[in-house]
């Protein structure tokens, strides 16, 4: 952490959007298979979105703003897992049920009231990120909570909705998307504001995740769960961080977010200080100066005035020095700039905005800069920013350095912000509000009854707390138990102790430890499914394998396939049966007329024997207590 | 805004039954800003919606602020107290059009449709209801084209355009053409666009200017909207295109690229969803025409110099006219004759059918259509390949058809062939010259020759088709 804050004396809030593919067969509003994923295409269709109203009657601000992009989409598209649908040339069929079941067991798993009566709702998103222009998506269950540090975390609701496309590239005005995971269904599960540090969100995505892997209905792996954090310090707004990746990545995000608000606010308090208190106080002059630049050397705008482009400078009245005001940590209020630049003026080129303050070195740039002043003239508590690329773009520019001046003169600006490797964070979009919804009018609703949901409760997983008293109450680790959820061995350590009777910790450790490690060892223990795992502790139980073999047998049965006895065979390890190897050793003890040496020396002396003999045919441990139990029976 | 609880008419709207009675109960309505409280203890806090008609009596809608809508079963909710109102307009922002006495002058006549539609509670469906005046605000990139006056004609669903329509269409297009517009465009519904644009191309003929059909196969309220793409090309189209013909101006590809135009006699929907679901069948289309100028400043790039050029001195025929008793048959092996009995008793005077092959129906139908033609029905045949020519000389029951008095209509389309023969009977019952008129092509509706590009069924998943395919946006 560069920077330290006091989160409860900067008053930080933080919930969670948690992101959790379904495991159906089939996508949520057609029949193209779920979870097919290809790197190829064999088609692409180009379309462009326009803001529409919602049905209240407003135009939402996030639609307009991406409107203002201008951007062509193209969709790739490839018929193995996409059909009409997804290219939106097809109406939506009837929503899948399978999807619906699973959402309302999550939601039943997070003790939330399931809604009585579904309604498909339309969400926006005009980045073209689905071709609808907008994401099918219904509230499933409201008003539920999970046990978390003592307290109750509050889950404010779950949705069922459309997973998006993947972004393959956005390069100035196009933007290319693959459609492979479109309309694959999704939960979405909103957490309250109860979250009051960056490690509690940590804690807060683990909990999500492993309550959603209980259900054993969710899909695995990369992409499967994602999750967007909302940030807010006192004063503050909400920021919505998309995309985090991993709940260890969330600690920094946040912090850096609080750092950034806290930072947004003392600029703030400085712009209200040089009078730059509202939006209308913001005053912008754009002046197209590429004649200046024409010869220089400064490689970018060389570069974008050859492509055909203009240098625009763009003076800000009393803002000198605000470009290089701290926000995240190691980043600066310029940063702030280019982000909505890039995203909305889709000037792209590093580094998309410059300070004229801070120019880098170039060989011409003491000339260059006095002629910059001659021709914009900017005043000494003027800022003044470059910009470059087509013209139109950047007007665009100059007109959201205002606002996003304008923006800040009023605080943090409500906004989505992308996760950025190393804890950084960057402009994506405005905030959406809730203007931007209405209702599908290709879908009807679904009524949920009572029944129905019954029957998904009685059908329910054991909830991860549940789980883990019981597991700990076996003295399994805590960190063995988190893993046994998350990766589905629950469910099979809880059908081994059921179907063979063996101690709980003994399948949680052979499971959980020893199958983990094997598997980071290469072998590929998932193949195992539960009927396997009981074939292997069978053997276990009635004596034929010891403890230690348990690993070695699991590992041939995932390499080679085939039965349990047959993988114990082929690893030599072929215990005989209990009777029979008792027998032998019984005899070594018949055999053997008591001689005058001390009973621990001849204890020792039986049992070395009896193991020796029946060393690979018996588990040593038995065959040594059997021997001392024997003895003790003679003496006696 | 607060309105009095009793003077709102549309409180109740679409609620029936028990979530009736809740409403009532703890007076509360639509439009409502509610709080509703369930036997969970779970609160909703939202606006209250109408009711669809279709839906079940048994739950409430509620809008929630965040966005999303809820159905509440009205015997779980144990509170609800209304915190205040709003009755939503759903309304586009209503523009005064810019006039530019530079640009063309343009008419959009609305018969209704999906390019111009809202939302309704009642259904929960998409209705026809903005007026041409609110599209504007919708696409302001209108202004830099023409200037536009709008006429709503009727507000119906394509399927519901008949007869009246038709009628009232073509006397209103002469009326525009008499005052001198520059061209003509026509908002309609998209499942009988080609209808109309068949039955407007025997209605109006000689006109002076282009008189362009245009709609959308994905609803206005949609962001992917192919409405505001094709109104504009049709308005471009209107204003500035030299092809003074009936035409349709809808989607080439499904992707945002460029509009086709479409003779008015040979264009057919062939998908029931696709955007690009019009296609000029057994020729090729007149012309593409897109958003943006080529190289030489022009947006249209015109596939073929056969079409009648536009002439602002040239004086229309407007012939408004249309035989209802006009009906179109779809053989199919089993076709009962009795049928055709049927329509003849019932005074049908016009019988368009839809043969197999290159014409034909089975022998058991041959008396039925003997008795028809002999009381006075007109029979004309066309083929249900769509593509190709009714040829009723290579077999034996092609001849005896012919003895029978069917009309082979060579290759044109069974519904422009309904349509041409309603148009014709409106105007005759001379045998000869109902014979006459039929086989007399007007425009195009029936060719000479077709070109070997007029029948281009690509079949998918043929290795060299895909290539292709994956080279163009589709």
């Amino acid at each position: 952490m560069t920077e330290r804050l006091d989160y409860e004396a900067v008053g930080l809030i933080s919930g969670l959007e948690v992101h959790q593919q379904l495991f159906t067969r089939h996508k949520l509003f057609c029949r193209c298979p779920s979870g097919l994923y290809t790197t190829t295409h064999d088609g692409e269709v180009l379309r462009h979105m326009r803001p529409t109203l919602s049905e209240l009657g407003e135009y939402d601000g996030t639609a307009l703003m991406e409107f203002k992009t201008k951007k062509e989409i193209v969709y790739l598209l490839n018929h193995l897992n996409v059909c009409t649908y997804e290219m939106d040339d097809t109406p939506p069929f009837l929503v899948n049920q399978e999807a619906i079941d699973v959402a309302i067991e999550l939601c039943l798993m997070m003790n939330m009231d399931i809604i009585d009566e579904i309604h498909i709702a339309r969400k926006q998103y005009l980045d073209g990120s689905i071709p609808t222009g907008f994401q099918r998506t219904a509230i499933i269950g409201v008003n539920g909570w999970l046990p978390f540090r003592g307290r109750k975390l509050s889950i404010t609701h779950v949705s069922v909705e459309e997973d998006s496309c993947r972004e393959v590239r956005d390069k100035g005005h196009q933007i290319v998307w693959r459609t492979d995971r479109l309309g694959m269904p999704l939960t979405e599960t909103v957490t309250g504001p109860d979250l009051r540090t960056p490690e509690e969100v940590r804690d807060a995505i683990l909990l999500c995740g492993l309550t959603a892997r209980s259900t054993g209905r969710v899909r695995t792996g990369i992409g499967a769960s994602r999750q967007d954090v909302n940030v807010s310090v006192r004063g503050g707004s909400r920021v919505e961080i998309k995309g985090v990746p991993r709940a260890g990545h969330a600690v920094r995000l946040v912090h850096n977010e609080a750092v950034r608000q806290v930072n947004l606010l003392a600029l703030r308090d400085e712009m209200r200080r040089r009078g730059l208190d509202s939006p209308d106080a913001i005053r912008v002059h754009a002046v197209d100066v590429s004649e200046v630049f024409a010869d220089s050397d400064l490689d970018c705008l060389r570069r974008a005035l050859q492509g055909g482009g203009r240098v625009f400078a763009v003076r800000v009245e009393g803002a000198a020095g605000l470009a290089q005001h701290p926000t995240q940590p190691d980043t600066v209020f310029l940063d702030e700039l280019s982000g909505r630049i890039r995203v909305i003026a889709c000037l792209d080129e590093p580094p998309i905005v410059l300070s004229a303050a801070a120019l880098p070195e170039f060989s011409d740039r003491h000339r260059t800069l006095e002629r910059l002043r001659k021709r914009v003239r900017p005043g000494e508590r003027d800022e003044l920013f470059l910009v470059f690329g087509p013209e139109t773009d950047c007007r665009t520019a100059a007109e959201e350095i205002r606002l996003r001046f304008a923006d800040a003169a009023q605080g943090v600006p409500k906004e989505t912000r992308q996760a950025l490797t190393g804890g950084f964070t960057t402009f994506e979009r405005i905030l959406p509000g809730p203007d931007r919804m209405y209702p599908d009018t290709d879908s009807p609703p679904t009524r949920v009854t009572a029944e129905r949901v019954a029957a998904l409760k009685a059908r329910l997983r054991p909830a991860p707390w549940d789980r883990i008293e019981r597991y700990m109450k076996s003295r399994v680790p805590e960190e063995t138990c988190h893993w046994l959820i998350r990766r589905g061995g629950a469910d099979i350590v809880d059908e081994v102790v059921a179907r063979t009777g063996v101690d709980g910790l003994v399948a949680a450790i052979e499971i959980g430890q020893r199958g983990r490690a094997l598997r980071r060892a290469g072998t590929p223990v998932e193949r195992l499914g539960a009927g396997e795992w009981v074939e292997i502790f069978d053997l276990f139980a009635a004596g034929r394998i010891p403890r230690e073999a348990i690993s070695v047998v699991a590992a041939r049965v995932a390499k080679d396939g085939g039965g349990a006895s047959a993988a114990a065979a082929a690893e030599g390890i072929a215990l005989e049966p209990r009777e029979r190897w008792r027998e032998e050793a019984d005899r070594i003890l018949d055999g053997c007329p008591q001689a005058a040496e001390p009973a621990d020396r001849r204890l020792r002396r039986l049992v070395g024997r009896a193991v020796a003999m029946l060393r690979g045919r018996a588990p040593a441990r038995e065959v040594a207590d059997h021997v001392r139990g024997r003895l003790e029976e003679v003496a006696r | 805004m607060t309105v009095p609880i009793g003077e709102r008419a549309d409180r109740l709207q679409g609620y029936r039954g028990p979530a009736r009675e809740l409403l009532d109960r703890y007076a509360i309505g639509v439009w409502s800003e509610v709080e509703i409280v369930n036997d969970e203890g779970s609160s909703f806090c939202g606006v209250v919606l109408p009711r669809s008609e279709t839906a079940d009596d048994l739950h409430i809608v509620v809008k929630l602020f965040n966005g999303y809508n809820v159905g509440i079963a009205a015997d779980r909710v144990v509170s609800a107290r209304e915190t205040g109102y709003r009755k939503a307009v759903y309304k586009i922002p209503e523009k005064e059009f810019p006039f530019d006495p530079r640009k063309p002058n343009v008419t959009l006549l609305g018969t209704g449709g999906t390019i111009a539609s809202r939302l309704d509670y009642r259904t929960g469906a998409v209705i026809p209801a903005f007026t041409p005046g609110e599209l504007y605000g919708a696409v302001p990139e209108l202004a830099d084209i023409a200037n536009l006056t709008t006429k709503k004609l009727f507000g119906v669903f394509s399927e519901n355009m008949g007869p009246e329509q038709y009628k009232a269409l073509a006397v209103a297009i002469g009326e525009e053409i008499a005052r001198g517009v520059d061209g003509i465009v026509v908002g309609h519904g998209t499942d009988t666009m080609a209808h109309t644009g068949a039955i407007l191309s025997f209605m109006v003929q000689e006109s002076p200017v282009p008189i362009v059909l245009v709609g959308s196969q994905r609803s206005s309220d949609r962001p992917s909207s192919d409405a505001a793409l094709n109104l504009m090309n049709a308005v471009r189209t209107a204003s500035e295109c030299d092809i003074a013909e009936v035409m349709l101006c809808m989607f080439g590809p499904t992707s945002d690229n460029y509009d086709l135009l479409h003779r008015g006699t040979r264009c057919r929907k062939m998908h029931s969803s696709y955007r690009s679901t019009f296609r000029t069948v057994g020729a090729t289309p007149l012309a593409t025409v897109s958003r943006y100028a080529n190289a030489s400043g022009s947006h249209f790039t015109y596939l073929t110099d056969d079409f009648l050029k536009r002439d602002k001195a040239r004086v229309p025929r407007i012939t408004p006219v249309f035989e209802e008793k006009v009906t179109i048959q779809y053989y199919y092996p089993n076709f009962n004759p009795d049928i055709v009995d049927g329509l003849a008793d019932m005074g049908y005077r016009g019988l368009v059918i839809a043969g197999t092959g290159l014409g034909h129906v089975n022998k058991p139908l041959y008396p039925a259509i003997r008795r028809a033609v002999r009381a006075g029905m007109t029979v004309v045949m066309t083929v249900q390949t769509l593509w190709g020519f009714v040829q009723m000389y290579v077999y034996d029951t092609g001849r005896d058809l012919l003895d029978l008095g069917i009309i082979p209509l060579d290759n044109m389309l069974p519904e422009t062939a309904y349509m041409k023969l309603a148009w014709v009977l409106g105007q005759t019952d001379d045998p000869a010259r109902i014979r006459e008129m039929m086989t007399t092509p007007v425009n195009h509706e029936i060719t000479p020759r077709e070109p070997h590009n007029g029948y281009l069924i690509l079949q998918g998943g043929l290795p060299e088709v895909d290539a292709f395919v994956q080279r163009h946006w589709k």
